[in-house]
């Protein structure tokens, strides 16, 4: 059956193809004017366009709390996908902008371009209802991503990264779409909801359904890089230049939960083996990720391992099957990709002028640049847990959908796991505040483009971990009716 | 709407920590001057808050509300009792002390006292939430800047060590007490973290047994209880004068005063189940923390030491579930919090000047440094609990109100045995006369040792300043109870309606 064509559907894609066309334009301004490469504007541009997509969303194509399937049910509009969108687009900016100064990628066009179509591409997995579109935007989003990982030129850690990335991510793609494929046979339909009704029926027997449930969620477990599909997460982040290793760590993360969400609304209803599976998930990826952060000597690596320990914490509350539950992912979500953005900020700006990712030299950095080590502060007590930062009341909502739906020892193991973390946050911090910096340690200086991203993240993480309420609200909305 | 004088309280620190952190580092005498500045204003506004609150109306006065997180019924909700009253004005007192003490500190002067001044707006967030999300929102404030306080501007020697365990140790207490505070939330189901509304929630006899333990260790931990106490000795000793003083000073009340605030009024039927136990823990405490104490040979551990000694003084009053207990418990941890910022910065002057604390190698520094002396002495006269002076008022009402407990009859075997259990803890106050005297004793009147005969010299006169207030406020409370020992009456009153509404 075709569907009737809607023109006033083009409105709600208003951020998407506004980020086509700023592609475009910085294609031909790279073209145009050669001299933006040396001097680094180009991310400046790239970050300024990308900011007014998500401003000509905002203003024009805001969502109310009705849903709506556009595109002959292809896509799927409503709040939620909104504040993923939106929560891309902002990450997209400040990856944009943190890239404009670092060697091997400031100076390509052609990076900033792909940098828009992984945004465009994770846009369409938050708004997707279909499951062939959800593979096009996953693969869009993907094959984007293994160029940006691997962009650094003559660099082997960032070529060994995108070659990880790019196997890992096509080995886990393809369970992924054999998952979906199987989901088409039983079912005969592509429509999630078409697709969960009929999973309703019993159409699939609950055998399938298990081996379905496990493709998907070594699909998605990828994304999220949630243990066991989380291997690849310490040396792409590692290896990849660190403004890629942002982005991957926040927005790609955040987009797969978007998908988690989506997808667990056809599965749940009749697995029995879903919600325990997720559950093993969360408590191995908190645990395991803690406990190797605790041994890194590398910043990167350290982000990484702690990235994973975050998938666990908000795994926790996706088992709870709540509207509390729903609400605090999507809350902890915002504050965990504002966070992580500051905390890669730090490191992007701290390597520029010192070349080195190791902890270790970070000694001294308080003395060296009390202010870059105050905004280390703010973003690695927020990824602890610690108020008034953003990552406290993530935290807190998490823990009180846990409470709220029974799981007391959940909560307990993501209490204690909370503690690990705050463990190996301190530690960093004591050499940045504790140690001598080494003899003769330049002041750090920072450009003014930088300055303003982080104070910007900073301040940023002290309003969501401040005047919580409003953005809760938006959460709870959002969370309305996802299931 | 009059004044928010309790927000003023509240956040005057953290807003003259901000503004600090504008100045340029290098800055050292103006940064020390606004940092005083900040200091006095928030001295000044405890006291205004303390004189006006009117004893004769009683419970919950300069009350704000604002919504916070309405969804989940979170509410920025202040207001003070007779409870916290006093310990709003111990605050502010030893912020005041605390900031004349750290006039010495060279090393980033201006990140220090932004520490500090973010971890009294932590201490006063505590003391005067009526919202249980408020009180975990400024509790955690107030822990975390302990960390940094002790691992950068510590005694070398153990600071990273004893600062990450202190921090280990408070966190894991604190989460514990976080989710206790959840399943309260859920199990009320009232969606609202008011305190006193959760108050009425008559929560199931065994939902408050099995969640009392939670909230009141996670608590307590910070109070330095016994078996946890061991973080707070090593926590005193790294720490520099200034946040020594407002560790054992403030912050261990603050976990006394949450365990009292969320455990015991909150869950009171739990609090009838368990508090025999606690009592004996305290008993633990008190004769363990000065037995330990006496051992010591270093000055500042034989504080730490008697720190925890006399938190199990709090501990216990607050156990015996009875009226004359809670209110020796409130005047002990006013009593002590000034007390021991008083010893603190004692053994801050000693060491500045003698570059160590070993109490045999110490002597003859009576005479180099007169008012320190005299100060100290006070100091430990109060600790013994000595009549005139504030440690009996608040001693004695405790040990009476363990005593009552006893009288009543109990179905609890430790409950038969509170007699005994306050003999015992009465003759550990002769323990703490002996460290105490032993120490003034070698410190201040032997012989001076030759090696300080040149550079030992009187302190300075803020120094002084510092050392008069505490005195001041020891001798005021010792001699004249009565401005302050009704108030604290007042609101035990209150907590024992509370209790007696479980018991019957």
């Amino acid at each position: 059956m075709i569907a009737p064509y809607v023109p006033a559907d083009w409105l709600v894609l208003l951020p998407e193809i506004a980020l086509v066309v700023v592609a475009v334009l910085l294609a031909v301004l790279d073209v145009a004017y050669p001299q933006l490469r040396r001097t680094g504007e180009l991310g400046i541009y790239a970050g300024i366009g990308i900011a007014l997509a998500g401003v000509l969303g905002i203003v024009f194509a805001l969502p109310g709390s009705d849903r709506t399937l556009l595109f002959g049910g292809m896509l799927r509009s409503d709040l939620f996908a909104f504040v993923f969108r939106m929560l891309v687009i902002f990450a997209g900016v400040m990856t944009a902008l943190l890239s404009s100064g670092v060697r091997g990628v400031s100076r390509h066009g052609e990076y900033f371009i792909l940098l828009i179509g992984a945004c465009l591409g994770m846009n369409f997995m938050a708004l997707s209802a279909d499951i062939i579109m959800l593979y096009l935007a996953l693969e869009t989003t993907s094959i984007a991503g293994y160029v940006l990982a691997g962009f650094a030129h003559g660099d082997d850690h960032a070529a060994e990264a995108g070659l990880k990335y790019f196997l890992f991510g096509a080995a886990t793609s393809g369970l992924l779409v054999y998952g979906l494929s199987l989901l088409y046979g039983f079912t005969g339909e592509t429509g999630l909801a078409a697709i969960a009704a009929a999973v309703g029926d019993g159409q699939v027997p609950p055998a399938a359904l298990l081996v379905i449930n496990m493709l998907l969620l070594a699909g998605i477990g990828f994304k999220l890089a949630a243990v066991p599909f989380h291997f690849w997460a310490p040396d792409v982040y590692e290896g990849a230049p660190t403004p890629v290793t942002a982005f991957i760590s926040t927005a790609s993360k955040a987009v797969g939960f978007a998908v988690l969400f989506r997808i667990m609304s056809v599965t749940v209803p009749m697995s029995a083996y879903l919600l325990p599976l997720l559950t093993a998930i969360s408590v191995l990826s908190m645990t395991l990720g803690n406990l190797a952060a605790l041994a890194q000597r590398n910043i990167k690596r350290l982000l990484a391992y702690s990235s994973i320990a975050h998938a666990g914490y908000v795994l926790m509350a996706v088992v709870t099957i709540s509207d509390l539950g729903t609400a605090a992912v999507v809350f902890y979500l915002i504050t965990y990709v504002v966070t992580n953005l500051a905390a890669f900020a730090v490191v992007i700006i701290f390597a520029r002028v010192s070349g080195s990712d190791e902890i270790a030299d970070y000694a001294g950095l308080s003395r060296r640049s009390p202010y870059l080590a105050l905004a280390m502060l703010v973003a690695f007590l927020s990824l602890a847990g610690v108020p008034p930062l953003a990552g406290f009341f993530g935290k807190m909502f998490l823990f009180a959908a846990v409470v709220e739906a029974g799981l007391i020892w959940l909560a307990i193991v993501g209490v204690l796991n909370a503690i690990l973390g705050i463990y190996y946050y301190l530690i960093v911090l004591k050499v940045v505040f504790v140690y001598p910096a080494p003899e003769g340690a330049a002041s750090i200086d920072v450009p003014r483009v930088y300055s303003v991203s982080l104070a910007v993240l900073c301040i940023g993480i002290v309003v969501l971990g401040t005047v919580a309420g409003p953005w809760f609200d938006l959460a709870l909305q959002s969370a309305q009716g996802i299931y | 709407m009059s004044f928010p004088l309790l927000s003023a309280i509240t956040f005057t620190p953290v807003t003259v920590g901000m503004l600090l952190l504008l100045f340029p580092a290098d800055r050292h005498t103006e940064i020390r001057i606004t940092a005083l500045a900040g200091a006095t204003l928030t001295l000044f506004l405890s006291i205004w808050a303390y004189v006006s609150y009117d004893i004769s109306l009683a419970g919950y006065q300069f009350v704000e509300r604002l919504n916070w997180v309405p969804a989940l019924g979170i509410s920025y909700y202040v207001g003070v009792d007779g409870l916290s009253l006093p310990m709003v004005l111990l605050t502010g007192i030893v912020i005041f002390t605390g900031v004349l003490i750290s006039w010495k500190i060279d090393d980033r002067p201006r990140e220090f006292f932004a520490f500090l001044f973010l971890l009294a707006t932590g201490v006063f967030g505590v003391f005067v939430a009526l919202d249980l999300f408020h009180l975990f929102f400024f509790y955690e404030i107030a822990v975390f800047p302990m960390y940094l306080l002790i691992a950068i501007w510590g005694w070398k020697v153990s600071r990273e060590y004893a600062a990450m365990k202190l921090t280990l140790y408070l966190f894991i207490g604190s989460v514990v007490a976080v989710v206790g505070a959840l399943a309260m939330y859920f199990a009320a189901g009232m969606n609202t973290f008011d305190m006193l509304a959760l108050q009425n929630a008559n929560f199931p006899a065994d939902f408050q047994r099995f969640w009392f333990p939670f909230i009141f260790f996670g608590f307590a931990v910070l109070a330095g209880i016994f078996p946890f106490h061991n973080w707070s000795p090593e926590g005193h000793v790294a720490a520099p004068t200034a946040v020594s003083m407002f560790h054992a000073g403030v912050l261990m009340k603050l976990g006394a005063f949450a365990a009292l605030r969320v455990g015991v009024m909150l869950l009171p039927a739990g609090a009838h189940y368990w508090m025999p136990w606690i009592v004996f823990l305290a008993l633990i405490n008190i004769v363990y923390g000065a037995f330990v104490a006496m051992m010591q040979r270093d000055l500042k551990y034989v504080i730490g030491f008697s720190s925890v000694s006399h938190m199990g003084l709090v501990t216990m009053g607050v156990a015996s579930l009875t009226p004359l207990g809670i209110t020796g418990a409130g005047l002990q941890m006013f009593s002590h919090g000034a007390m021991t910022a008083l010893f603190f910065a004692c053994v801050g002057m000693i060491y500045d000047q003698a570059h160590t604390r070993d109490i045999p190698s110490l002597g003859g520094f009576g005479a180099k440094m007169p008012l320190v002396a005299v100060a100290f002495i006070i100091g430990g006269l109060v600790s013994m609990g000595m009549p005139g002076f504030s440690g009996f008022i608040a001693e004695q009402p405790i040990f009476m109100g363990v005593w009552a407990a006893g009288q009543t009859t109990s179905q609890y075997y430790l409950g038969q045995q509170y007699a005994w259990i306050d003999l015992v803890a009465v003759i550990a106050i002769a323990i703490t006369a002996a460290y105490i005297l032993r120490a003034v004793h070698q410190v201040f009147f032997t012989k001076l040792p030759a090696e300080f005969e040149h550079h030992v010299g009187d302190v300075t006169v803020l120094d002084k300043v510092a050392l008069v207030v505490l005195v001041g406020v020891l001798l005021a409370l010792g001699w004249f109870p009565a401005w302050m020992a009704p108030l604290v009456a007042s609101s035990a009153a209150n907590v024992m309606t509370i209790l007696q509404g479980a018991a019957g």
